[in-house]
């Protein structure tokens, strides 16, 4: 434990349970060192408490020094009054706190329900504090960065962040994909979970290039055993030279109305021609895209299906879009969700790799797609394993960029992802979603997202929709609005005890490639030893 | 014998707040702010000087000017030495604490200083001790003098501050203290500082 790690703040002078405690800084203790998001304990009289600080402001204990300053060129002056006439008042939010009996011990950090008595002394947290609350880098723990301006190392429980949905926010630029990534190794290796990702910008699978145009390698070229990548633009994927497991098509049979309702927006298409959708697909069954494609006028619809004209012209535009798609043809050859979900159903996570189609129909209209044939098949499996007390399927987290297309308030209804969101974990299908404007999402999705990782924000709605429902909420908006514009974040929800702003270890570095390769191997070897004391 | 040397006066009017002693010699007065001490057994008495006096020891006999025709001050004493016997020195001091069965209280005795009790200045090592509680400052703060307070303070935490090693520690503490208790008064603290700073 370093000096600094040990250094009393200061002690507690007033507060109340809801709106956290005012804590007056020691002298010693200068205010400028004091960063919003520090996390910091309380001695109280029988129990230790853990906040975060919120706030920090300037007090004095003479009005009159606001209006005759002293001479503070003088040092001795300005060292007399610092502290005393004039000092630092901290603002910490409380947010757990364990006894002092044996009893409260094993039970671990309970959240607080009350404030420490008047005077308590405040210190920084230690790292043995952050390991008490966050538990140690371990077999289901995983090391995600240091809490800010700390040295220790804060750890996430994986198997808890795939229990539920999980949101990674943050504008543009604020390094989301580099943590996305850390978090998939994490999951990857700690989480007993299979991922399912739908790589938009090709950056999970293989390498990509850092904004300083550095190359970081990802997923399967660190894991080549666990992951598989699938792509549905193959040329692009040979092109950057991706060794691919698979090539993702499409066939005209499988687009189901409710891909084409989630479209609706982006292919522009009207509330009629949606409906119609669903009446030709009653008519002609599964050839249903064919059939309406191979339609000249009204004139060759079949008796009984009333479309008018116009809404027919807007749908065949839109199916001609989607057609125009080159990994949609008339009949794929190979089942991709069959494939898909034997990779998984191995512990396999796959990477599905969108080449040179960035474009969000192809995107919406794949993860949709794919999402629902896989949910369906999950939902069963699972109803299947409560019922017959047969193994249940591995959790599967589903990875989505550009979330707010899928889960704004029009489309969260009808989307598979909706429903995952909100169904949660029943079925061992969680959700990792990544989205730049979380105002986007609708709001009773986001309140059933789990874990909430948020990188800077701007705007003041996008921070209102991310702290939507969370208590505490004015402080924890005025730690993630001081979050540096990069590389730090504020992480709160079911996998965190307590929310934590932190700084998330440089992914792309030699060394930190060393690191989970390293953690992988003991765990190996662990693991070989303890078969081979099995076995004897 | 050390005691001896340190015998800065005698005890010749005493209350339970302050006393006020003769000195032995003219003009041997200890200096204002400092800490002495006098005893009423088994009670050893601290006070901190607090003004000083030298007048004629019959009041109603004034000193008259001498010097027309000296050639320098010290030749007026020369030549009437009689004026040393005529003349006395007297200095009043607070009473600021108190010792009683080896440990240090910095608050009243429970008795005032006996008349004709010997008045010692303390050792350093009696000031180090003294001071290493500013309880005492209350006691000065709050005490209505002939001398301000903020003189008193001052002049009895430079006295002070000489012994210790790290002066300016010293000080600072003691600043930080009094910023504490006069925290709704800023200039009489910077009134003090002002006098203390080095």
């Amino acid at each position: 434990m370093t000096q600094e790690n040990t250094q009393r703040l200061g002690i507690v002078v007033s507060g109340s349970s809801t709106k956290g405690v005012e804590v007056k800084l020691d002298s010693s203790a200068s205010v400028e060192d004091m960063v919003v998001g520090r996390y910091v304990t309380i001695e109280g009289q029988k129990r230790r408490f853990f906040g975060m600080i919120t706030d920090v402001s300037l007090g004095m204990t003479d009005q009159k020094l606001t209006l005759t300053p002293p001479d503070v060129s003088d040092p001795f002056m300005a060292e007399v009054i610092a502290g005393t006439s004039t000092y630092g008042i901290l603002h910490v939010s409380p947010y757990l706190t364990i006894g002092g009996d044996v009893a409260s011990l094993i039970e671990g950090p309970q959240p607080v329900k009350t404030v420490p008595i008047h005077f308590s002394t405040v210190n920084l947290a230690s790292d043995q504090d952050i390991e008490l609350v966050f538990g140690k880098e371990d077999k289901e723990r995983f090391w995600i960065g240091n809490p800010l301006d700390m040295e220790t190392k804060l750890c996430l429980s994986m198997e808890k962040l795939v229990e539920r949905s999980s949101g990674v926010f943050g504008k543009s630029g604020t390094g989301k994909t580099f943590f996305t990534r850390q978090l998939l190794i994490g999951t990857l290796q700690k989480g007993k979970a299979a991922n399912l990702i739908f790589d938009m910008n090709s950056e999970y699978g293989w390498e990509s290039t850092s904004e300083q145009g550095r190359k970081v390698k990802a997923l399967k070229q660190l894991f080549p055993s666990k992951v598989a990548v699938f792509t549905l633009d193959e040329e692009s994927s040979r092109r950057r030279g991706v060794s691919t497991d698979f090539v993702v098509r499409i066939g005209y049979d499988e687009i189901e109305p409710e891909d084409m309702a989630l479209l609706r927006q982006t292919l522009n298409l009207t509330d009629l021609a949606v409906e119609a959708v669903y009446q030709l697909r009653r008519r002609f069954g599964r050839g249903w895209l064919q059939s309406t494609l191979d339609m000249k006028d009204t004139e060759e619809l079949p008796e009984g299906l009333n479309i008018h004209e116009n809404t027919l012209h807007n749908l065949r535009r839109g199916l001609e879009t989607v057609r125009r798609l080159p990994f949609i043809e008339p009949h794929a050859s190979a089942d991709a969700v069959r494939h898909i979900l034997d990779h998984l159903g191995r512990g396999i996570n796959v990477v599905l790799e969108f080449g040179r189609y960035k474009d969000i129909t192809a995107y919406i209209l794949v993860a949709n797609l794919l999402t629902s044939r896989i949910y369906a098949q999950y939902r069963e499996r699972m109803e299947r394993a409560m019922g017959e007390d047969a193994a249940p399927p591995i959790p599967l987290v589903i990875t989505i960029e550009e979330a707010h297309k899928f889960l704004n308030p029009e489309v969260a209804s009808q989307t598979i992802f909706g429903t995952i969101a909100r169904e949660m974990r029943k079925y061992n299908v969680t959700l990792l979603v990544i989205d730049q404007r979380p105002s986007g999402i609708d709001e009773e999705v986001m309140s059933q997202i789990g874990t909430k990782i948020t990188f800077a924000l701007d705007n003041e709605r996008d921070i209102d929709r991310v702290l939507a429902g969370v208590s505490g909420k004015s402080e924890l908006k005025s730690v993630l609005a001081k979050l540096a514009s990069r590389q730090q974040a504020l992480i709160f929800g079911h996998a965190v005890p307590m929310p934590v702003a932190f700084q998330p270890w440089e992914y792309g570095s030699v060394e930190s490639y060393k690191h989970f390769m390293l953690s992988e191997e003991t765990e190996i070897k662990k693991q070989a030893e303890e078969d081979i004391e099995e076995l004897w | 014998m050390a005691e001896l040397t340190n015998r800065v006066g005698e005890v010749i009017e005493a209350s339970t707040t302050d006393f006020v002693a003769q000195c032995y010699e003219l003009y041997q007065l200890p200096p204002l702010g400092s800490l002495v001490k006098t005893r009423n057994l088994p009670v050893e008495l601290y006070a901190i000087v607090y003004n000083a006096t030298t007048t004629s020891i019959e009041p109603g006999r004034r000193p008259i000017a001498r010097g027309k025709d000296e050639a320098s001050e010290e030749e007026i004493y020369r030549s009437s030495p009689q004026l040393l016997k005529l003349l006395k020195s007297e200095f009043s001091a607070l009473v600021v604490g108190h010792r009683q069965k080896d440990k240090l209280y910095h608050y009243l005795p429970p008795n005032p200083a006996r008349i004709h009790s010997f008045v010692y200045l303390c050792s350093p090592e009696e000031v180090k001790e003294f001071s290493h509680s500013f309880d005492f400052l209350n006691i000065l703060i709050n005490t209505n003098l002939p001398v301000s307070a903020e003189e008193l303070i001052s002049a009895c935490l430079r006295q002070m501050s000489q012994i210790h090693e790290d002066r300016h520690a010293f000080l600072v503490a003691a600043g930080k203290e009094l910023a504490l208790l006069l925290s709704g008064q800023f200039n009489q603290l910077k009134a003090i500082l002002v006098r203390i700073k080095q």
